[in-house]
């Protein structure tokens, strides 16, 4: 109600000083969950779009954090207010697909538009996480990140390791982690986004299927099915680095990012978005890697798989709006807005021909590590890669954050956890696929 | 000696009555109706496709397992958390009614913390328990105790306690000092004078007065413990490590806010709103018997 009014009044001020095309202009709702420098990327991008034509005026509103907001356009879509642009979570994918009164493919939008869009410009492990089983582009990407390794560069020279050479597979972690602790360091090892890091990532790097049915891409009668020997032994694993003090588990979310920069852990897989406040904090030099994997897994590394936000537009809107909405997208993928923004936010490109305008440009030889995420994601996906897809994921990460610390803290073996996680797991998969009929 | 008084017309007390009702029905009623009828529903997120399932929401819940444990958890939080809100608030409100220095200051600076929200005054404990960088972990860990709360479930829920318990203190010392401001002084010399020691006079006069005082404020304090912690649990543990901390209005918060499951959730609440129903019911029954006015 007040945003209506105050934009009527704002249009009345314009008209009164005789702006030009005040009148005819069409504004597009954005709710969106950057805060701090990542809502001035934000605003830039939409002052950008707004002063770069004239019929359309899109306006972004904060609506704090990604569940926050998502409650907030689910209360406002049921009061038929929604906003025309919805910035949405890697997780809310499936409840934003099984919505299908609420939402219009941004492939649809894109045609009726008269926008010609063409799948393989973009990056495919990115693109394929947001698009239908019949090829329609669901939601638009706007900012894609994936699970990468951090580690302390200083740290590694005072333990006699080699700044330069990461370690590349878990058993070089294990080792590296052990030489480190006999240099005197409390914390060698800690993760941010356990079950992303350390069950969903690490299936597809090992293209071993997360959950059944292409990990949900083949239908909401999707399973889990990370008890695999693999999974069992690389949890056993970490379960055995905590017990001798070289995992320390830092809480839950994205709570091992902070002990990582303050300096007290040395290594840590975590969210390549997390780079840029690294970067901001770290009082030391530090390097980024690919993820850890099994050298003996065949497949292994295939690619990691994606986190981060897509944009996603609500149903019931005018069609000039729609078309607006369009041209916004459009402009968004422009390469040189792209590369841009990839540079500015350490978020993944989507388009590869941003990727090549930011490697010629010289930018990761100046911030080296900075093309690692990008090169864990440019290779070609396979069925069990592409990406992880489940309803009610909000709750069955929970649920694996549980079960994960009933491992940590020694009260459950790894073959118990996991099979309670599935076995919960389940449960939310098949409620959610009674909702989704 | 009871004080009526009498309308003569049909309709004046029901329009003095209307404005409070009105808040009751619009404020209490109708979000219980809602929860109701939300719990025998499964739909997404966004409405589009609801489905009556009848208790078939309730049948999930009793299936599982960690949901009948967060019921324990639940008690044991809510005794402690009551338990110590009222006894250390008490022992504070007595002392306070004492001083004769100073008085109006201390009894300012107990009466802040209820000016603070409970998602900050989780915050605060968090930082000084941090493993990492608060103070205290850091001098627990300097005596020999190894804190760990990320993954030790009794000393997460001995920080919610302590958190949920500083955040009520204020409330129930406002009460208690008030009550014991109330009882006249007049029999407690009166006791002193036939011999009575401090601590006889406390148990024998002061506390049988201060009991509406008392039994009001248990009330009170099961509801907040039972409801208004799940910001202070948001804040420092999210129900972990495992589930050992996840009590039963987080959960609500969770399922509903969260993870948008509103079937899940209204259901949930539902059990919550039977429990503190029935504990109210209990204590009315019960305790208030022991009550003199």
């Amino acid at each position: 109600m007040f945003r209506k009014t105050f934009a009527k009044s704002a249009t009345a001020a314009v008209l009164a000083l005789g702006a030009t095309g005040a009148l005819a202009q069409t504004e597009v709702q954005w709710w969106h969950s950057m805060p701090g420098a990542l809502g001035d990327w934000v605003n830039g991008l939409a002052g950008g779009f707004n002063g770069s034509q004239q019929q359309c005026k899109v306006t972004p509103t904060y609506k704090g954090a990604y569940d926050v907001s998502m409650t907030a356009a689910i209360a406002a879509f049921r009061a038929g207010n929604a906003p025309h642009i919805l910035q949405v979570f890697e997780v809310g994918t499936a409840t934003m697909m099984g919505s299908k009164g609420a939402i219009v493919p941004v492939g649809e939008v894109m045609d009726k538009a008269g926008y010609k869009f063409d799948p393989k410009v973009y990056v495919p492990a990115v693109t394929g996480y947001y698009t239908a089983p019949n090829g329609q582009m669901m939601s638009y990407p706007l900012n894609s990140s994936t699970t990468v390794f951090y580690y302390n560069k200083d740290a590694f020279r005072k333990a006699g390791l080699d700044p330069n050479k990461p370690p590349k597979t878990w058993p070089e972690v294990a080792l590296a982690a052990a030489k480190l602790k006999a240099s005197g360091e409390k914390c060698p090892f800690t993760t941010s986004w356990q079950s992303w890091t350390q069950l969903e990532s690490f299936s597809t790097w090992h293209n071993t299927e997360f959950a059944t049915k292409n990990n949900g891409f083949g239908g909401t009668s999707s399973r889990l099915a990370f008890d695999t020997p693999l999974h069992v032994r690389h949890i056993e694993n970490l379960a055995n680095m905590a017990k001798q003090g070289l995992f320390v588990y830092k809480g839950r979310g994205n709570a091992g990012d902070a002990p990582f920069y303050s300096g007290e852990c040395i290594m840590s897989t975590a969210s390549s978005s997390a780079y840029g406040n690294i970067k901001k904090n770290a009082k030391f030099e530090f390097g980024m890697s690919t993820l850890p994997y099994y050298p003996d897994v065949a497949g292994a590394p295939q690619n990691t798989v994606i986190g981060g936000a897509s944009l996603w537009v609500m149903s019931g809107k005018k069609p000039n709006e729609y078309k607006c909405v369009a041209d916004f997208f459009n402009y968004l993928s422009r390469p040189e807005i792209q590369a841009k923004s990839h540079q500015e936010t350490g978020y993944l490109p989507i388009t590869m021909a941003a990727y090549d305008l930011t490697r010629k440009s010289g930018f990761y030889d100046k911030n080296p590590g900075t093309d690692v995420p990008v090169q864990q994601m440019i290779v070609k996906t396979t069925d069990k890669s592409r990406g992880i897809r489940l309803g009610n994921f909000v709750q069955i990460r929970t649920i694996n954050d549980e079960e994960m610390e009933n491992i940590w803290s020694g009260k459950k073996t790894v073959q118990q956890a996991l099979a309670d996680m599935i076995k919960r797991g389940n449960e939310q998969l098949e409620r959610f696929e009674k909702t989704s009929k | 000696m009871e004080k009526r008084a009498f309308f003569r017309s049909r309709w004046l007390p029901y329009a003095l009555v209307a404005p409070q009702l009105a808040i009751t029905i619009i404020f209490f009623f109708w979000p219980a109706g809602q929860a109701l009828y939300q719990s025998v529903l499964i739909q997404d997120a966004f409405g589009a496709n609801v489905e009556f399932v009848g208790l078939e929401n309730f049948r999930v819940l009793f299936n599982d397992p960690g949901y009948l444990a967060s019921f324990r958890v639940t008690a044991v939080f809510s005794v402690l958390v009551a338990g110590f809100a009222l006894g250390i608030a008490l022992f504070l409100a007595v002392f306070a009614d004492r001083l004769l220095r100073g008085a109006a200051t201390i009894k300012t600076l107990l009466i802040w913390p209820y000016a603070v929200a409970p998602a900050i005054a989780g915050v605060l404990w968090l930082f000084m328990f941090n493993p990492t960088l608060g103070v205290v972990a850091h001098w627990l860990n300097r005596a020999g105790v190894h804190w760990d709360f990320l993954l030790n479930g009794r000393q997460a829920l001995s920080l919610l306690v302590m958190a949920a318990v500083w955040k009520q203190i204020s409330y129930n010392f406002v009460f208690f000092l008030a009550g014991l401001q109330a009882i006249p002084k007049s029999l407690i010399e009166a006791a002193a004078i036939d011999g009575a020691g401090p601590w006889r006079r406390f148990w024998s006069i002061v506390f049988p007065l201060l009991s509406p005082t008392t039994f009001f404020l248990l009330v009170v304090n099961i509801v907040y413990a039972f409801f208004d912690t799940f910001a202070i649990v948001d804040a420092v543990t999210q129900g972990g490590p495992g589930q050992e901390t996840s009590i039963l209005v987080y959960k609500v918060y969770h399922d509903g806010f969260k993870a948008l499951d509103f079937g899940g959730s209204a259901a949930q609440s539902v059990i919550l709103m039977t429990i503190v129903i029935a504990l109210t019911v209990l204590q009315f029954r019960f305790i208030e018997r022991k009550v003199n006015y």
